[in-house]
């Protein structure tokens, strides 16, 4: 029995280490400070980058951000102060249905609504996706953190003389705010991973572009386009931001735990 | 239990800043307090006493409207200087009558300083010199800025226990009410806090009018003028401290006092 617990251990340890290191390893040897300043260069040029890709990434998921954040931290803060009536119970709900849709229905979704009636593909289109994508995570995290808090400090705050609103936004939210850091860092972090659902709606660039009117490039369709290529030199490159993609998300891991360690010192 | 044999109050000089008349309380269904009749007399500690489930607390929490944020509903009147606490804004009575509960609850992102001043900050006063001031003198006033002093930016979690609670003391004297209730302050501290914080009542009530519920009859004797002995959701008996633990009148009081039960 023990045996095969350690051995479950193993298996899930495996698929990390198999990903790490393989990226690692294939990705390291091209990386150079060329990949982050300079753009793709024609098939058979050597050098070249994926600076375009990587602004791309940041620009979109910063619209998904700026979308989905607010969005998941009002309805999160509905939910917990006033989530015990019928209409905020189909909300929870339905978040956590939206939470399971895979995220090429999202994509074919954000088209439909979006991209055909503008016409063209956008990069603004992607952000909504990401958005799309993030606001579940980030609503159910927030409702969580804030019915974490204790009831005492809102007992503490009322009697104080200290209005329900005010309490809830000067002593509730802070108090919640490092866990709510961490669902958002989560969000983000699936935001920045994903493929299919910018593949149909910022579908790529393979020059430089910042505006949001404009098809945009990311780091996953990068990887998408430069994988699947026949050409040797490409599919290194892929591999290089594969590994670039898995750093940031493991950075991002870490301000997880970090953030989390503060909440308990704190407590 | 016969409403007629509740006593009067015995010093009818006394101003009243509370009244309690005919006062239910209930949660849902069910009824915590059963015509209650109660008067709190101005600068004097009055101690509420009982065994547990007796609905002294509920009580308690009525006089500040806190037992509403709990769901709680009641019928009477409570009345602050002869006007219905009912009648007005919630909000605005709690600055008059303010409340230290049972564990001691700072704010855990604040600093000492924060803490202190987070009455008046978050109703609105930004003068940073009208802040200091008050924060040093409510500081001073639940003894605790000799301690403090020094570290005022430190959080208001690395205090101890009994510090903690009286830091609670603190941030409720800064908002400057009338009336301070006290709900068990004193039982989740060790006797040595505990002391001080029976000595802080006793220099409070100099100024303050005081409430505070205690399941521990020798703090009650202690520290209070005036006690009230509930029981089962209704007041059994109020009288000077001296008398009601020596000659009470009724004898559920007098079995209560003795240790028969509770």
């Amino acid at each position: 029995m023990m045996g095969l617990c350690i051995l479950s251990a193993v298996l899930v340890l495996a698929p990390l280490v198999l990903i790490f290191s393989y990226t690692l390893n294939q990705g390291l040897g091209s990386i150079n400070i060329d990949f982050f300043i300079h753009m793709p260069k024609p098939v058979g040029e050597d050098g070249g980058g994926m600076a375009n890709a990587i602004v791309g990434t940041l620009i979109m998921v910063g619209i998904g951000a700026a979308i989905g954040l607010p969005i998941g931290i009002l309805a999160g803060i509905y939910l917990a102060e006033f989530g015990n009536n019928p209409f905020a119970t189909s909300v929870r709900f339905l978040t956590d249905v939206l939470s399971g849709i895979p995220s090429i229905v999202v994509g074919v979704v954000t088209y439909v609504l979006i991209v055909l009636p503008m016409k063209h593909f956008s990069a603004m289109a992607g952000g909504v996706s990401l958005a799309i994508l993030m606001i579940p995570t980030v609503t159910r995290t927030t409702e969580e953190m804030i019915r974490l808090v204790p009831h005492s400090l809102r007992e503490a705050s009322l009697a104080l003389g200290i209005s329900n609103w005010k309490t809830t936004l000067r002593i509730i939210l802070p108090t919640a705010t490092a866990g709510i850091t961490t669902g958002i860092l989560l969000a983000v972090a699936r935001a920045a991973g994903e493929t299919a659902p910018l593949l149909f709606t910022a579908l790529g660039n393979r020059f430089w572009s910042t505006s949001l009117n404009e098809p945009m490039a990311s780091l996953t369709v990068f990887i998408y386009d430069y994988a699947r290529a026949p050409f040797d030199d490409w599919n290194r490159q892929a591999w290089a931001a594969a590994f670039v993609l898995i750093s940031l998300v493991f950075v991002v891991n870490l301000l997880f735990r970090y953030f989390t360690r503060t909440r308990y010192e704190s407590r | 239990m016969d409403i007629q044999q509740i006593p009067k109050q015995q010093r009818t000089d006394l101003v009243e800043k509370m009244a309690v008349k005919n006062l239910n309380a209930f949660f849902g269904k069910t009824q915590a307090l059963i015509n209650v009749n109660l008067s709190i007399p101005t600068q004097k500690v009055l101690a509420i006493i009982g065994p547990s489930g007796c609905g002294k607390s509920t009580f308690l929490r009525s006089l500040n409207r806190m037992h509403e944020v709990a769901g709680g509903t009641m019928t009477g009147t409570i009345l602050l200087d002869g006007e219905d606490v009912y009648k007005s804004d919630p909000v605005v009575l709690r600055r008059r009558v303010g409340m230290v509960f049972q564990k001691a609850n700072p704010f855990p992102t604040m600093s000492i300083f924060d803490n202190v001043a987070a009455g008046l900050r978050l109703n609105g006063v930004r003068d940073k010199h009208i802040l200091e001031q008050v924060v040093e003198a409510s500081l001073t006033k639940a003894a605790l800025w000799d301690e403090v002093k020094d570290s005022l930016n430190k959080s208001g979690m690395s205090l101890s226990g009994g510090q903690q609670q009286r830091l609670c003391i603190a941030r409720t004297l800064a908002i400057d009410p009338e009336v301070v209730l006290m709900d068990e302050p004193a039982s989740a501290l060790d006797p040595i806090s505990t002391a001080k914080i029976e000595e802080l009542i006793y220099e409070l009530k100099k100024r303050y009018t005081i409430a505070i519920v205690t399941h521990n009859m020798q703090q009650a004797a202690r520290v209070s003028d005036y006690t009230a002995f509930f029981y089962v959701g209704q007041l059994i008996e109020v009288d000077e401290t001296k008398t009601m633990f020596t000659a009470p009148r009724q004898k559920k009081t007098e079995e209560y006092i003795t240790g028969r039960f509770g």
